[in-house]
C-alpha cells in the first residue's frame, strides 16, 4: 500500500506526538532516493530505544533502517535477545514471535506476501542475535536457506548472551572466559558467514558496523539479491561494551580493531548474484 | 494459479464461494467412502486455504500429503513441507500472521517437539487451524493411537474441538475456520481425532459437491492488523511485553492472556451453531449411568450403551465436542439424572476425568469414575465398558 499508510488523519494532526508526525513529514519511503545520508537531516525509523548507552547494536539498526531500499514494505522479523528491546520502537511491521524461529516465521511470512501480492515487492528482513541465529535457531536459519527462501538475515554478533547477563555463545571466540565458560570456551567460534555459503546463501558477507557505508552498501545488495534471487545473508560485529569491559565511546573503537581480526571483512557473492548486482548498478537501483 | 484470478463469485480455483451455513446445512450430499485423511482433503478442498506447511509423522503424513496435492491441484496458495515440528508451527505462524488462511497437521511427539509455539499462537491471535491425529507419546517409541498429547495442549489458549469420526472430522474442520476467524474469536483452533482410529479407517461420508467452497480469509477483519505493510504498524504489533520498566509490562500481559481466554469463551454460540451443540446426548435421557467422553471413546461408550439396554440397564452417552471451551453447562444438564459417571479414556492420565471432575465439582452428587482407561494403542472392547459399569454399579448398590 506503500507509503500512505503512515500518513495521518488530518482531523488528527493536532493531538498527535511529534515523532509520528515527522515519520509523515521528514522521513524517507519508498520511490525516492533514501539511503545512510538520511540519518543527518530526516527522522528516522527508529524511535528513542532501550539498548545501554554506546551500544554498537543500536547504531548499527539505525545504519540499517536507513539503507532499507523500500521500508514501507518492509517486514522486519526479530527473535529474543536485546534486539528483542529495540523493535517495538521502530515504525515498521515487525515480528517477535519465539527466541530462535525467526527464519522460520519469516519463511512463512514471506511466502503468504508471494502468495497475496503477486504485483509488488514486499522485502521480508530477519535480524537477530547471535544466539537466536547460530545456536538456538540454527535449524531453522539453515533450513531456509536449504529452501533458498527469498529473505534476507542479519546477524548481530556480539558474541555473548548479553540480555541474560553474559553467557558464552556459538560465536563467541575460543578462549574467552564468559558464564557458563568459566575455564573459558573450548571450541571456536562458528564461522556462520561460511555455513551461509554452503547452505545455498546468494550473498554473505561478514564485517562489522565500524563503517556506516559499508553497512549500508551491503544491506542494499541484501536485500536486492533477496527479492530477485534468494537468501542473502549479513554477519554484523555489534560488540557487547558492557560484557567485554568497554565505556560507553569505546565501541567503534573496538569494531575498528576488529576490522583486522576477527572481522575481516569476508564476501561472496554468487556468479549469478554477480550479474544481477551489475545490471542493477546499470539501472541506478543501486 | 494465482490469487489475481479469484472473482466476486469464484475463488481462485474457480470454485463458487458459499457462505458455511450452505456449505454445512444445505448443499445437497453425496454418499462417499473414504478415511479421516482422505475426507481431510476434502474439507480442505472447500475452505479456499491460503497456505499449508507439513511435516512427516504417522499417522498424520497422509493427510498432510493429500493436502499437499490440493495445492498441487490448484486449490492451495502455497505449500511446503517444513524442517520439524517447531519450525513447521512457526512457519504457520508467519503464513496466518501474514494473512493467510493456515492449516497444518501433526501427532504425538510432533505436537510436543512443537509445543512451544501453541501459547505463541494464541498470544498473537491467529486463526490457523491444526489437525491433530493423535498418538501415543515417547518413550518408549509408539505410534499407536493415544490421546495423552492432548492434555498438554489444554491450558495453551487455543480452541480444542474433538472429531468421533470422519464424518464429523470433515464437517468441524470446515467450522472450525468460520468460528475461528470470527472477529471477536480469531484465535488458533485445534481440531482432533483419535489417530489411526479415525486417519485410517475407511467410513461412508456424505459430502456436498467439491465445486463449492467458502470465502476467503479476510485478514482485515482480525482484531490485530495482519503483518503485510498495508495496514498502519502498532508499535507493540504482537510484540512481548517484556519491555522491562518501560512499560506497564505485568499489567498488559495478565490482561491479554485473560483476553485470549475470553475470546475462547466468545466462541460458544458460533460453536454451538456450527457444531450443533458443543455436546451431543444419545440414550435414555433419566439413566443414573452416564458415559462422558469424546472422539473414538464416545464410540465405545455408544456401543456399550446399546449392549446395557439389551439387559434392561439405561444409561446414556455425553459426547463432548468442543473441550476448550470446556462445555460445562452442557455437561451438567446431561448429567443431572447420573449417579455414576464413567469417562472412558484413551490415555494414561484420564485427563477428561479430571476436566468433568473440576468442572461437576459442587454442582453434582454423581460419583464420577475414571474407567475404562486404556494406552499405548490398547483397544477399548465393550466388554471393559461393561465390565467395570457393572462392578462398580454393583458395589455402589
Amino acid at each position: 500500500m506503500s507509503v500512505d499508510i503512515y500518513k495521518i488523519n488530518p482531523e488528527f494532526r493536532d493531538i498527535m506526538p511529534k515523532e509520528i508526525l515527522d515519520l509523515e513529514d521528514n522521513a524517507t519511503w519508498d520511490g525516492e532516493k533514501r539511503g545512510i545520508n538520511d540519518l543527518t537531516d530526516k527522522k528516522e525509523i527508529l524511535e528513542e530505544h532501550s539498548l545501554c548507552a554506546g551500544c554498537p547494536e543500536a547504531a548499527a539498526l539505525r545504519y540499517i533502517l536507513a539503507s532499507l531500499p523500500t521500508p514501507s514494505e518492509t517486514v522486519i522479523v526479530n527473535s529474543t535477545g536485546c534486539t528483542s528491546l529495540m523493535f517495538p520502537h521502530i515504525a515498521l511491521h515487525t515480528v517477535h514471535s519465539l527466541f530462535g524461529n525467526q527464519n522460520a516465521v519469516a519463511s512463512g511470512i514471506k511466502r503468504v506476501l508471494d502468495w497475496r501480492f503477486p504485483d509488488k515487492t514486499k522485502d521480508v528482513v530477519v535480524l537477530a542475535g547471535d544466539g537466536a541465529t547460530i545456536d538456538i535457531g540454527l535449524d531453522y536459519t539453515l533450513q531456509s536457506f536449504f529452501r533458498q527462501e527469498k529473505i534476507t538475515t542479519i546477524c548481530f554478533d556480539n558474541e555473548v548472551y548479553a540480555n541474560t547477563g553474559g553467557q558464552e555463545s556459538g560465536s563467541t571466540p575460543k578462549g574467552q572466559v564468559f558464564k557458563m565458560a568459566p575455564k573459558g570456551k573450548v571450541f571456536d567460534k562458528v564461522p556462520m558467514w561460511e555455513l551461509a555459503v554452503t547452505s545455498g546463501c546468494q550473498y554473505s558477507v561478514k564485517l562489522t558496523a565500524s563503517a556506516p557505508k559499508s553497512v549500508a552498501k551491503v544491506v542494499r545488495e541484501a536485500i536486492l539479491i533477496a527479492r530477485e534471487m534468494g537468501p542473502s545473508y549479513i554477519h554484523l560485529y555489534t560488540p557487547c561494551i558492557l560484557e567485554i569491559g568497554l565505556d560507553a565511546n569505546e565501541g567503534l573503537w573496538e569494531m575498528k580493531e576488529q576490522d583486522k581480526d576477527r572481522f575481516v571483512s569476508f564476501k561472496y557473492v554468487s556468479p549469478e548474484a554477480e550479474e544481477y548486482l551489475k545490471n542493477c548498478k546499470k539501472e541506478g537501483i543501486l | 494459479m494465482s490469487i489475481k484470478n479469484m472473482t466476486k463469485e469464484k475463488n481462485w480455483s474457480g470454485q463458487t464461494m458459499v457462505s458455511t451455513d450452505y456449505l454445512l446445512f444445505e448443499a445437497p450430499r453425496e454418499k462417499h467412502f473414504m478415511t479421516g485423511s482422505e475426507v481431510l482433503k476434502e474439507a480442505m478442498k472447500r475452505c479456499t486455504v491460503d497456505a499449508s506447511v507439513s511435516y512427516p509423522i504417522t499417522p498424520q503424513s497422509e493427510a498432510a500429503h493429500l493436502i499437499g496435492e490440493l495445492w498441487a491441484e490448484g486449490y492451495v496458495g502455497t505449500y511446503f513441507r517444513g524442517e520439524n515440528e517447531f519450525g513447521v508451527m512457526s512457519e504457520v505462524a508467519g503464513c496466518a500472521m501474514a494473512g493467510a488462511r493456515t492449516v497444518t497437521t501433526t501427532s504425538g511427539p510432533g505436537t510436543l517437539r512443537a509445543m512451544e509455539n501453541f501459547p505463541m499462537w494464541s498470544g498473537t491471535r491467529i486463526p490457523c487451524q491444526l489437525v491433530l491425529m493423535a498418538r501415543g507419546i515417547n518413550s518408549p517409541l509408539t505410534i499407536q493411537p493415544d490421546n495423552l498429547e492432548v492434555s498438554f495442549l489444554l491450558e495453551t489458549g487455543c480452541m480444542i474441538w474433538y472429531a468421533e469420526n470422519v464424518q464429523e472430522l470433515f464437517d468441524m474442520s470446515i467450522a472450525a475456520f468460520t468460528v475461528a476467524e470470527m472477529p471477536d474469536v480469531h484465535v488458533p483452533i485445534i481440531t482432533a481425532v483419535d489417530g489411526f482410529f479415525v486417519s485410517h479407517t475407511r467410513e461412508s461420508v456424505m459430502l456436498p459437491a467439491d465445486d463449492i467452497a467458502l470465502f476467503p480469509y479476510n485478514p482485515y477483519k482480525a482484531p490485530l492488523p495482519p503483518i503485510d505493510s498495508e495496514m498502519p504498524p502498532g508499535r507493540f504489533l504482537r510484540d512481548p511485553f517484556v519491555m522491562k520498566s518501560n512499560y506497564i509490562s505485568y499489567a498488559t500481559h495478565a490482561s491479554w492472556q485473560w483476553e485470549v481466554r475470553s475470546a475462547v469463551d466468545r466462541s460458544r454460540p458460533y460453536a454451538k451453531h456450527f457444531l450443533n451443540g458443543l455436546a451431543h446426548v444419545t440414550g435414555d435421557q433419566d439413566a443414573e449411568i452416564v458415559f462422558v467422553a469424546c472422539g473414538t471413546a464416545s464410540h465405545q461408550a455408544k456401543e456399550a450403551n446399546r449392549e446395557l439396554t439389551k439387559m434392561g440397564i439405561k444409561s446414556k452417552v455425553v459426547k463432548l465436542r468442543t473441550i476448550r471451551p470446556f462445555p460445562h453447562a452442557e455437561l451438567l444438564e446431561a448429567t443431572k439424572s447420573a449417579k455414576y459417571i464413567f469417562v472412558p479414556e484413551f490415555n494414561i492420565v484420564g485427563w477428561l476425568e479430571k476436566e468433568v471432575t473440576q468442572s461437576l465439582y459442587g454442582k453434582s452428587e454423581a460419583k464420577v469414575i475414571g474407567r475404562p482407561r486404556v494406552a499405548g494403542g490398547m483397544s477399548m472392547p465393550v466388554e471393559a465398558i461393561l465390565k467395570e459399569v457393572l462392578e462398580n454399579v454393583e458395589k455402589g448398590a
